[in-house]
């Protein structure tokens, strides 16, 4: 037996977006501008520094990332 | 495929800025030649491109590095390296400094400055009202309203503006100042950050200044000293001489086209998209800069790029890109959607940019609001232009009411 791998949510508010291209600057592998603006990965992600590092840098707060099981917050901080 | 010999590269920038007219051969290009072989009068030949997709990937894909830049003789259009510190790292590095700015930076943040920035908007007029009829918006209003908010955000008494208001300009010379002066004056701007930061040290502050002191004392390894200094500086500096220098400019293409300028006033609630449109409009940067190395063979706009070789992204030419703005030589406060590149794109974008947006929206408003006949006091032919800078911009803007 070993203990479930954490895994995160990413979602992008597409009302926020301003498609300023950090976030897929920074990571590529989860976010992707679609139409001029960011979509984030639909599926669980294994834990990254980079996708922190998205939701802390984007200058609308569009992006966050939580905890896939228990849906708490971890990224943006307040 | 294009294969084109360095020896074919054309000479860059392709004239001496003429105020805000975009040069005629980024059209030529965007349709003819989207990424092509320029040389600077300084550093390696280049890559240019001028389309918004191709200009939007130089600028977004990874595959493009700012980092790589250093050590290498760049594409410039001045002597020295002009992106240094924060611009030229790439991510991680680039967002362990980044992440400390951001959230001083965020849409939220900076709407709390909003009232603040348009009392002090409104002050400044008062003081240009009770002193006559006309005055210079360069001095009297686009300077010291971006200074006074910059200066409350970061924690910078705004009475020292005589000192590094001089100091500043090293940020954005070329060739306005000596490279003696540059020196000169970058130093005396780091020294003078580096005491307001020792003042922190014995009194903490809530700014962000004293909130990069806190970070740095708490933990060695996220920012170093001259990262600090240099950030604090570059914040000083950025967060002013951009934002002065579209103030004018965009009052300037207001002035000049006065049907736009009747349509604001009639419906101000358009400020916030006639904003958007200025900022895709006006060409700020005198040339393109910054270029970014490719890490890795790739295709752009039809070309074959080296690894390793520089590309420099035509920001103002990728705004004019009819692929995807309708007859993008006009001025249209109604075009809805507006995915313009003026504060560029992916990391690097514009720290400032949602500050820079409310301060030009609360400019205008208060400008339209509380000077509802301001126009010209001088022939528009006969304004002064500054040169020898990184960006395009008035000298002065004389108007009466």
């Amino acid at each position: 037996m070993t203990a479930p791998e954490t895994r995160w949510r990413l979602h992008v508010d597409r009302d926020l977006c301003i498609g300023s291209g950090i976030c897929a600057g920074l990571d590529p592998d989860q976010f992707t501008l679609v139409g001029g603006v960011s979509v984030a990965t639909p599926a669980p992600v294994p834990p990254t520094g980079a996708a922190v590092d998205a939701a802390e840098s984007c200058p609308v707060e569009a992006i966050t990332v939580r905890d896939a099981a228990d849906d708490h917050l971890i990224a943006p901080e307040p | 495929m294009t294969d084109t010999q360095v020896g074919t590269a054309r000479p860059y920038p392709f004239g001496e800025p003429d105020r805000l007219n975009l040069h005629s051969a980024y059209a030529e290009l965007r349709r003819q030649e989207p990424v092509t072989r320029v040389q600077l009068p300084f550093g390696e030949p280049a890559w240019l491109a001028t389309r918004h997709a191709d200009v939007k990937v130089v600028l977004g894909d990874p595959r493009f590095s700012r980092a790589a830049s250093v050590g290498r003789d760049e594409p410039r259009t001045t002597h020295r390296q002009i992106g240094t510190g924060i611009l030229a790292m790439d991510p991680p590095d680039h967002s362990r400094l980044r992440r400390l700015i951001a959230k001083a930076f965020t849409a939220r943040r900076i709407e709390t400055l909003r009232p603040e920035a348009t009392a002090i908007a409104n002050d400044l007029i008062d003081q240009m009202v009770a002193a006559g009829q006309s005055a210079d918006l360069v001095e009297r209003f686009s300077t010291p309203l971006p200074i006074m908010v910059i200066c409350r955000l970061l924690g910078v008494p705004h009475t020292d503006q005589g000192l590094f208001r001089t100091w500043s300009e090293a940020i954005v010379s070329t060739t306005s100042l000596s490279p003696e002066q540059i020196q000169e004056y970058l130093a005396n701007l780091h020294g003078y950050m580096a005491g307001l930061i020792a003042q922190r040290r014995v009194t903490p502050t809530d700014d962000l200044i004293g909130a990069l002191v806190e970070v740095r004392d708490t933990d060695n390894d996220r920012l170093t000293e001259q990262e600090m200094v240099e950030l604090a500086a570059g914040l000083l500096a950025a967060g002013h001489e951009t934002t002065v220098t579209q103030i004018s400019n965009f009052m300037y293409v207001l002035l000049t086209h006065p049907d736009r300028l009747a349509q604001l006033r009639a419906d101000p609630e358009l400020i916030p998209d006639a904003v958007e449109e200025l900022l895709r409009y006006v060409p700020l940067g005198a040339a393109a800069a910054f270029a970014r190395y490719a890490t890795e063979d790739l295709e752009l706009g039809g070309v074959h790029i080296r690894a390793g070789e520089p590309v420099i992204a035509a920001l103002s030419s990728a705004n004019r890109d009819a692929e995807v703005f309708d007859d993008p030589d006009e001025l249209d406060f109604a075009r809805g959607a507006n995915p313009h590149v003026g504060f560029g794109h992916g990391v690097h974008h514009c720290v400032g940019a949602q500050l820079a947006r409310m301060e030009l929206q609360v400019a205008l408003r208060t400008l339209l609001d509380r000077l509802p006949e301001v126009h010209l006091a001088v022939d528009a032919e006969e304004l002064p232009w500054k040169s020898g800078l990184l960006v395009r911009g008035l000298r002065a803007l004389p108007v009466a009411w």
